[in-house]
């Protein structure tokens, strides 16, 4: 009974908190609002809002988004597998010998610690203003929470469920199956989820500074042409998406956890 | 006791942890030898530190000794021998990602049970030990004595003549440990192992065994064996009667010096032995 009372009070400061939320959203954008009607803040460089909202509708009656969204998910798509297949591969490899996760562990938190992005006038010099450079850059900064987390997931398995494994007379695969893999799987989710949020936003990121596509380079085009309506409806659409994989992304991972 | 027909024979085993001269050196066993019959219930007993739970993990074969060597069955030990021997943890060793009843079933499925006579041995065994309603719960939802009960029912699953227990009460409170201690006592005089119990406890150790083999003081060796002539399985009232109340005196004596001397040797006073009844 206590249980069901304290579960009915947590749902409802769940959502007085939801409802706050959403007021200082409404806040902000009549705020928005005010200034760019009533207070006389330059169009150029705050447009109304209602002038985005119909941007916004244009661009996805229009369809002319398609191109530059599927640029921009296929070198996430990249970036991310990428680094998921070698970070995992990598991170277990290390995680087999103490010595090697005593090396490589602070070596690489170090390293993930360094704002890879400063290496980005390198990628295009290498990779070129297309895609490549896009992919090299979210891969290498993705790399590392997968890679982090796969080490600390395999590498600190409770050594008594090996220990009573192996005295069941677990082989290895078995080991590896039904101890290993399901110890570590929760601290690696977290590292995929970590490593795709930052792939995402730095191939965006990456093509608002040095690209020919992408929905990065689509806002900066029309920064430069002034067009800061049309601007300002690409930025919602980017941050709808990027709102959309974020949750994907988590809910899988709380799927993952729970079995 | 000790006859022919000794399903574990310990012969001269001495086990270090690291090297002579380095700072985790450690010598925890010197030179122990003993016999264990087939179907007898053996104690080990002694001061923290004193090689008890290092002398169950060499005959289990989870450890290699520096020196001496174990057989079991007539074999020697030298590694896990999953079909003989099933291991009893201190802490609950179930895997917290599965249910108790894929627990039990993942056991077998490492020892190398065929599939169809798993579920059945599963749920026999979680009948045992008086858990059958909660199959399908987590180990975290269950309390400490349950997990015990349930890590119990895996080893018994297993179906092995010889049965070793790392103080496998120890994480519980008093009263837990007392009836854990009567139905334990129950359960294995049906069931005709041969067990190794190693306690803290001097109210355990005279409850359950047939015999209890007394430590010294690090580097480990058995000082004493002191039988208990009670037949299986025990009564409550034994715990209350002149025989319980004389042996557990008598280990009392045996331990106490052990007891004194651990504690000089760590400089701590953390190597308590627990004094009450049971």
């Amino acid at each position: 009974m206590m249980a069901g009372k304290e579960d009915r009070k947590r749902d409802r400061d769940a959502l007085m908190s939801r409802i706050v939320q959403a007021g200082f959203l409404a806040g902000l954008i009549l705020i928005w609002y005010l200034a760019s009607t009533r207070w006389g803040v330059n169009r150029l460089l705050l447009p109304d809002p209602v002038a985005v909202y119909d941007n916004l509708i244009d661009i996805l009656r229009s369809g002319e988004f398609i191109d530059d969204l599927e640029i921009t998910l296929g070198e996430l798509a990249a970036a991310f597998a990428i680094s998921v297949t070698s970070g995992v591969t990598l991170g277990y490899l290390i995680s087999r010998s103490p010595y090697a996760i005593e090396v490589f562990e602070p070596l690489f938190a170090a390293i993930y610690a360094i704002p890879i992005i400063l290496f980005l006038p390198l990628f295009v010099l290498f990779f070129g203003l297309g895609p490549a450079s896009k992919i090299a850059l979210g891969a290498s900064i993705s790399f590392f929470p997968v890679v982090i987390n796969t080490i600390a997931g395999f590498g600190h398995v409770d050594r008594l469920f090996v220990t009573a494994a192996r005295s069941m007379g677990a082989s290895d695969y078995h080991l590896f199956r039904h101890v290993l893999l399901p110890a570590a799987l929760p601290v690696i989710l977290t590292g995929l989820r970590m490593g795709f949020t930052t792939a995402l936003l730095s191939i965006i990121g990456s093509e608002t500074l040095a690209s020919l596509a992408g929905l990065g380079h689509r806002i900066v085009h029309l920064a430069e042409a002034m067009d800061m309506a049309r601007m300002f409806a690409y930025i919602v659409f980017v941050i709808a998406i990027a709102v959309i994989l974020n949750t994907i992304v988590s809910t899988l991972e709380a799927r993952g956890k729970r079995n | 006791m000790a006859t022919a027909e000794a399903a574990i024979k310990v012969c001269g085993v001495s086990h270090q942890f690291g090297d002579e001269g380095e700072q985790r050196f450690v010598r925890a066993l010197a030179d122990t030898s003993l016999d264990i019959a087939r179907g007898e219930l053996l104690c080990l007993i002694g001061p923290s530190g004193c090689g008890k739970s290092t002398l169950l993990n060499v005959i289990g074969g989870l450890m290699t000794p520096s020196s001496g060597g174990v057989d079991v069955l007539g074999k020697p030990v030298r590694g896990p021998l999953p079909r003989d021997i099933a291991f009893v943890f201190q802490e609950s060793a179930l895997f917290p990602w599965n249910t108790i009843i894929e627990n039990i079933g993942l056991g077998m499925t490492f020892q190398g049970v065929a599939k169809p006579g798993r579920a059945a041995r599963a749920a026999s065994a979680l009948e045992a030990v008086g858990l059958k309603d909660f199959a399908q719960h987590y180990p975290a939802q269950l309390s400490g004595g349950m997990r015990q009960r349930a890590a119990l029912a895996r080893a018994l699953s297993l179906e092995t003549p010889i049965l070793l227990m790392d103080e496998p009460f120890g994480a519980l409170d008093e009263q837990t440990r007392m009836i854990l201690g009567e139905d334990l006592s129950v359960l294995l005089a049906r069931s005709h192992k041969t067990i190794v119990f190693v306690t803290h406890s001097l109210g355990e150790a005279v409850f359950l065994a047939d015999r209890v083999a007394v430590f010294s003081a690090r580097p480990g060796t058995i000082k004493q064996v002191i039988a208990v002539d009670e037949p299986h399985p025990r009564k409550p009232e034994f715990v209350t009667s002149a025989k319980f109340t004389t042996l557990r005196n008598q280990l009392y004596g045996l331990l106490h010096d052990e007891i004194r001397k651990a504690v000089q040797q760590t400089g701590l006073a953390d190597a308590t032995v627990q004094t009450g009844p049971t």
